[in-house]
């Protein structure tokens, strides 16, 4: 049973309440950016005690998973309540209570590939911050061919031994689980032999090392996998396995849809750090009343913000669509868009910020180095690239050659 | 309850009729037909607009509309600019009908049964500028003296009425002191010259030389003229912008079917990723303009007395995606693309004179940067 009313006022109502009583006021005026997120997990440091407790509060009645099942640790609201949701906390300027790859990725992929057991055992920790996952998919030398994975794990009886490294597992040396593919079949065809393997970030023989970006920061890591045991099965007999074995493809392909809609979705929300909120234009109206005298600056600008809107729009637009259907293959599109949209955006926030946006830790913030992230948005994912080859294959149906 | 950006069933019945119609009645081989007979449109196909209550799409019933919205009047836009079908409708359906909401029944009536067409003759310069009317109409009494002249006025030559912004106070350049009259096209001392456009649509130069008006064909306030046809440029903008997504999406359509079919150096072209990511990208600026568009006739349809941000984003979204896709048409069908023989070059030229109408990119870029708050 859901905490909160089926009734859309009262539920309105009940939210709004919870979260102006159960959210502390320090968090909600707390510029966002990468340091004020919560990410939970056994080794997180909390940035203070009200995140702490922030996070606590909104996971006693779910709200660190609005949609999941209660039984799983999550709220149970439906799309239309979550939406509200999602409404008051940003009228109240509350920040997300929880951020993670499992919430993200490794839920959603239980969720539609785990048995009941999985869930009951690895969602509640997700939703309480108790334990941080990380993907392991990208290998070194494959790029954007994900299904070439090279890292293996071998049969042996009781237990699997997995060898071999993972690139761009992000957080990797925060995290204290991975959820990987690994080649269970190597003489299967490419996308056959591979399996989505929950593995413990403390056996021994996994290590990481953080890779430093252009950004300055380490948001990636290589992991190492060197003769790691990964038992078939734990304690209760549940695999450590997620789907079928040697089907690990068809969950892996799930994810990579849901990851595209949500990289895709910061085309109309992005620079939430920098703009805090505010439109272009409050921004813009902040600087130096003569930047917007430059007739080209003004023009990318008003170009962006149109882009931007009609961005906006075009999501909430798929959003329906899915809920009707699906969108298949033209999720694709909302990914190439509004990565590339990300993109423009920051650049144009550089130029507009001149000499002061160049500067590491400025009067802007992290506006620099959240630049340079975004250079990372039209390759991770699935590059840019890749999915002009997905719409032309799969929603254009041009021929290969 | 704001209304989803997904078409209703109704509206994918009304999408599906539409589209069946005009395949059959008005395929662009038709319109090159009118093009070479030197025909602006088919009076015969107006006509079976009419009779489907394609007309009244935005008249109450009282008038003999089925009053289905601005949506509807999108989705009817679109499907005619996928096959070119030339017709009064944006000026007479959607904008006099809009402008003339609060007229007497018998007055729409004659909009919802086909009989009236109406121009709107707003424009005086190059570039779409309401405020910069200058004509002028001067009171002795109860009348009005219309003197001065309007350019680029769309079915002018073709209408049996006109919707015409004049000036009755003020300077060049505000936006008070402007009155819309409603006035006869045959009217005494008003001369009407056709001027071929690309398109091939009905474009007219009008003259007013001391062309009398009485209080009676005021519409709306005397001073009051941009209140009375600012929603009504707004409903032309939302449908010329759906018009231009189904230009868009008919190039489109013609070259992904010419990409999966023309070989060149023994390969199917449609093979070379050169072409495929254009192709791919085209598509993906299609879809936010449709986003867009939907948005627009929502707006209009739920509060239209604040949608200019809604139609500016879809008219300068519409307008770019238009330009991008006829040029990739051309190119990529290469040198047949340039021929007259083939359909392209009529996307081409219509994409272009739509970009214009009603405001060009520039001038809702600008709308859109004062509604943002820059």
């Amino acid at each position: 049973m859901s905490s909160f009313s089926d009734d859309p006022d009262q539920f309105r109502s009940e939210v709004a309440t919870f979260i102006a009583e159960k959210c502390p006021q320090k968090l909600k005026v707390m510029p966002a950016n990468e340091r004020s997120i919560c990410w939970g997990g056994k080794r997180f440091k909390f940035s203070c005690d009200e995140q702490r407790i922030w996070m606590e509060n909104a996971a006693s009645v779910g709200l660190t998973a609005p949609r999941w099942p209660v039984e799983y640790g999550g709220a149970g609201l439906n799309r239309t309540q979550e939406k509200v949701f999602r409404e008051e906390m940003a009228k109240a300027r509350a920040p997300s209570p929880l951020e993670s790859f499992g919430l993200w990725m490794l839920g959603p992929a239980l969720l539609a590939f785990g048995t009941h057991e999985q869930k009951l055992k690895y969602l509640p920790d997700i939703t309480n911050g108790r334990v941080r996952w990380c993907q392991g998919y990208s290998e070194p030398g494959a790029g954007s061919d994900l299904a070439s994975v090279q890292t293996r794990a071998d049969d042996k009886g009781d237990h699997w031994v997995v060898n071999g490294s993972k690139i761009w597992t992000s957080y990797a040396n925060h995290a204290d689980w991975i959820f990987a593919l690994v080649r269970t079949d190597r003489d299967a065809p490419k996308h056959k032999g591979i399996s989505f393997m929950l593995i413990d970030m403390e056996a021994d023989g996994v290590s990481t090392k953080p890779i430093k970006l252009i950004s300055g920061a380490s948001p990636f890591c290589e992991t190492f996998f060197d003769d790691v045991v990964v038992p078939k099965t734990d304690e209760q007999g549940n695999s450590r396995i997620v789907g079928e074995l040697n089907r690990g493809w068809d969950v892996a392909k799930h994810l990579l849809t849901h990851e595209r809609e949500m990289i895709g979705g910061g085309g109309s929300g992005g620079a939430a750090g920098i703009l805090g909120g505010r439109s272009l234009g409050a921004f813009i109206g902040s600087l130096d009343e003569t930047i917007m005298q430059d007739a080209v600056i003004r023009s990318e600008t008003m170009e962006l913000e149109i882009d931007t809107l009609a961005m906006g729009m075009t999501l909430e637009r798929y959003k329906d669509m899915a809920k009707q259907g699906g969108v298949g293959h033209a999720s694709a599109m909302l990914k190439y868009s509004g990565t590339e949209l990300n993109k423009r955006r920051y650049e144009i926030l550089m130029s507009i910020t001149g000499s002061e946006g160049v500067e590491w830790d400025g009067e802007h913030g992290t506006l620099a180095p959240e630049w340079l992230r975004t250079k990372a948005n039209s390759i991770e994912g699935g590059t840019s690239e890749v999915m002009l080859d997905i719409l032309s294959k799969r929603v254009l149906e041009l021929p290969s050659s | 309850m704001v209304a989803s950006l997904v078409p209703t069933e109704d509206e994918v019945m009304l999408r599906d009729a539409a589209r069946g119609f005009l395949q059959e009645s008005s395929p662009v081989s038709a319109f090159r037909a009118n093009r070479d007979a030197g025909r602006a449109y088919d009076p015969g196909l107006w006509k079976e607009m009419a009779q489907m209550g394609w007309t009244g799409v935005l008249l109450p019933e009282g008038a003999g509309g089925s009053e289905m919205g601005h949506r509807a009047a999108g989705i009817l836009s679109e499907e005619m600019g996928e096959v070119l079908a030339a017709s009064p409708f944006i000026s007479t359906a959607v904008m006099a009908a809009t402008a003339l909401k609060g007229a007497a029944n018998d007055r729409l009536a004659g909009i919802a049964d086909g009989s009236a067409i109406y121009a709107l003759a707003v424009d005086e310069g190059s570039k779409h500028a309401p405020e910069r009317t200058g004509l002028r109409a001067e009171k002795s009494g109860n009348a009005f003296k219309l003197t001065g002249r309007k350019v680029f006025v769309a079915d002018g030559t073709s209408a049996s009425r006109v919707l015409v912004l004049a000036r009755t106070g003020g300077t060049v350049g505000e936006a008070q002191g402007l009155t819309l009259f409603d006035i006869d096209a045959d009217r005494a001392r008003l001369t009407r010259t056709a001027k071929r456009t690309v398109d091939e649509r009905d474009h007219a130069q009008l003259d007013f030389d001391g062309v009398e008006a009485t209080g009676d064909d005021v519409v709306g306030e005397v001073d009051g003229g941009i209140a009375a046809i600012a929603t009504a440029l707004n409903a032309g903008r939302a449908a010329l912008s759906a018009e231009l997504l189904g230009v868009s999406a008919g190039a489109f359509g013609m070259t992904t079917a010419y990409l999966k079919e023309r070989k060149q150096f023994g390969r199917i072209i449609g093979t070379f990723q050169a072409l495929q990511h254009r192709a791919a990208h085209l598509f993906a600026e299609i879809e936010i303009t449709a986003s867009a568009i939907a948005n627009a006739g929502r707006m209009m349809d739920e509060d239209p007395e604040n949608a200019d941000l809604a139609t500016s984003i879809a008219k300068a979204r519409a307008t770019k995606t238009a330009k991008l896709a006829v040029s990739e048409g051309v190119q990529m069908h290469g040198g047949i693309g340039m021929t007259d023989e083939f359909d392209m070059g009529f996307f081409m030229k219509r994409a272009r004179v739509g970009a214009e109408w009603l405001g060009d990119y520039g001038y809702h870029a600008n709308r859109v940067a004062k509604a943002r708050g820059f």
